[in-house]
């Protein structure tokens, strides 16, 4: 299997050598190497973030995806390869790039003992902020995040949700362009994540750059307009969702059945089939039309065959994570 | 921004903490005056100290009372580490000096609220000192250095513990510390080794010097270990301190 979708596209993954490079790209990382000790964590990733796109790191836990997040934003030195965050290089211009970004990170960095305005207040006094503009910029922050109701309470007593909310408030409140969410969602309840999803919609569509880590296929499907899958430290596949369900097989028909004798007599007549024995059940190639679907219920039932179940099965991108991570549930590996 | 007005900002949200959060300053406040109660009524007059007990026992208190607060300072740096804050904070570029400062400071001015509050207390049991202007100005400067000095090397253990608790645990011998001095009754009435141990450790020349200021006979033989100790420990402290900070964060 071809791991390198984005190739053929134009330019789409090089990384940003040039200066000429730098004015699209938010992210530019070449070769990027970390280890501690022994242990390696990141084996020479490239990535290339262009500016006003939503960028998703996927991967299991353990691939490395915090680390990298870490070296991106300055908080680890990396071993080996170029990293350019909104054109400045991350080991030796760090301040700059730190002016450039805001981090939101695993665990809602948030103050438990403040309110939720205090907190807030907290950010604008550490940042570039005039004092004169801090009462507003708070006041609209809460509203825009719906916590203007909570904001006199302190945080301790937050909903997981309410504390996603706020860390990533006060991840916004010097304004930067780029963005950086690890996990953002991890932990929330499912509507909680949906709201999660619409902030950072709208985040993008005010031009900002989100570089976006997560474990959950469906978000980086549901957001991100380039995808880069990583496993065990290096990228084993990067492009659109698109671009990535096509590296798998297309649209198909399972067939279940209860018995392994109708099992065989389905896979010896319906020919270019592929068998699964352990769930007795088979894929059938389609185009999901409701031609060709006949047509293969007619041929079962020519033969007096008859499936227990019958689904039309379009890839996601689990699919596409099992067959290059060989892990179907990327939740389940441990640490 | 400046580390300075960074700091004052640390100090401020230090400062909120320990009003939501009442009942460290309770511990720092109130423990000590209890002490301070309990040998004063009910065993003073079983020590022969040759003044009134409240006039000896008083200084040793003070220290105590500096210790006391110590244990919310290491719970409260811990916090900041294991809770993800500090991450935002290095994020945004702010001085990784500004966060510790704003622990030490915010120490040193509880250990002085506890203090005023305990020599109140003292005044009304009938704590007679003979001290001069100069002389409070003294005990204020050894309270302050010793503080700072307690304040720092508290933080150090609060970046070294794993967790909240036993950042608030690996404070427990400084506070345990000052009842094997001469805080409470004299080295020399002590069993033997204790008596060593009592005479030679940090605690008993500090609260010898607070007593000689307070008696208006400052000694520079208590003066001079005193400070040193403190410089010490402040030192100590704050390298280790710093050390711990930047392999943590």
């Amino acid at each position: 299997m071809s791991v390198a979708v984005s190739r053929s596209r134009q330019g789409g993954d090089r990384p940003a050598a040039d200066g000429s490079h730098m004015t699209s790209s938010a992210i530019a990382v070449s070769g990027l190497r970390k280890a501690y000790k022994d242990k390696v964590v990141l084996d020479g990733i490239d990535l290339d973030v262009p500016a006003g796109t939503i960028f998703s790191l996927l991967g299991p836990n353990g691939a490395g995806k915090t680390t990298t997040v870490n070296v991106l934003t300055t908080l680890v030195k990396a071993d080996g390869g170029t990293v350019r965050v909104a054109g400045h290089d991350a080991a030796t211009q760090a301040k700059a790039v730190r002016a450039a970004i805001g981090v939101t990170g695993q665990f809602a960095a948030v103050d438990e003992l403040l309110t939720g305005r205090e907190n807030l207040q907290l950010m604008v006094d550490l940042s570039q902020v005039p004092a004169k503009d801090g009462r507003r910029v708070v006041t609209e922050l809460l509203e825009r995040f719906d916590l203007t109701e909570s904001a006199q309470k302190p945080v301790s007593t937050y909903s997981g949700g309410m504390r996603r909310k706020l860390d990533l408030a006060m991840t916004l409140v010097g304004e930067p362009r780029i963005i950086f969410l690890d996990e953002p969602t991890t932990g929330l309840d499912p509507r909680s994540r949906r709201t999660m999803w619409s902030i950072i919609r709208d985040l993008v569509a005010d031009g900002v750059t989100i570089f976006l880590t997560t474990q959950y296929l469906e978000e980086a499907d549901q957001l991100a307009d380039r995808i880069a899958v990583l496993d065990q430290g290096r990228v084993v596949a990067q492009g659109t969702p698109d671009e990535l369900k096509r590296q798998i097989p297309g649209t198909h028909v399972r067939l279940r059945f209860t018995t392994v004798a109708e099992l065989d007599t389905a896979a010896r007549v319906l020919g270019d089939s592929t068998r699964d024995d352990e769930a007795l059940a088979l894929r059938v190639p389609s185009d999901g039309g409701t031609a060709s679907l006949r047509a293969l219920l007619d041929r079962l039932d020519e033969y007096a065959i008859s499936a227990e179940g019958f689904s039309v099965q379009t890839p996601d991108l689990d699919d596409v994570f099992l067959a290059l991570t060989g892990t179907r549930t990327p939740e389940v590996s441990a640490k | 921004m400046s580390t300075k007005s960074h700091s004052i900002v640390m100090l401020r949200r230090n400062f909120t903490h320990l009003t939501r959060n009442p009942t460290s300053v309770f511990n720092a406040v109130l423990m000590p005056i209890v002490i301070m109660l309990m040998f004063v009524y009910m065993f003073g007059d079983a020590f022969n100290v040759g003044v009134d007990y409240i006039d000896y026992a008083t200084p040793g208190l003070m220290l105590l009372a500096v210790c006391y607060g110590l244990g919310a300072t290491a719970t409260a740096v811990n916090s900041d580490m294991t809770k993800g804050i500090i991450n935002r904070f290095k994020v945004m570029h702010v001085s990784r000096g500004a966060v510790l400062t704003g622990h030490v400071v915010a120490s040193v001015l509880t250990n002085l609220v506890a203090i005023a509050a305990l020599v109140g207390v003292a005044f009304l049991l009938g704590f007679s000192p003979s001290a001069s202007l100069l002389g409070w100005l003294g005990v204020l400067g050894v309270i302050v250095l010793l503080g700072f000095a307690a304040g720092w090397l508290t933080v150090a253990l609060g970046l070294s513990a794993k967790s909240p608790e036993t950042a608030g645990l690996a404070s427990v011998p400084l506070v345990m510390l000052p009842f094997f001095s001469s805080a409470i009754v004299p080295a020399d009435k002590m069993g033997p080794g204790l008596r060593e141990f009592a005479e030679y450790q940090p605690f008993t020349p500090i609260i010898e010097t607070l007593r000689g200021f307070l008696n208006g006979t400052p000694s520079s033989g208590d003066v001079i270990p005193a400070l040193a100790w403190c410089v010490g420990i402040a030192l100590v402290g704050y390298l280790w301190a710093r050390s711990t900070f930047t392999k943590r964060a």
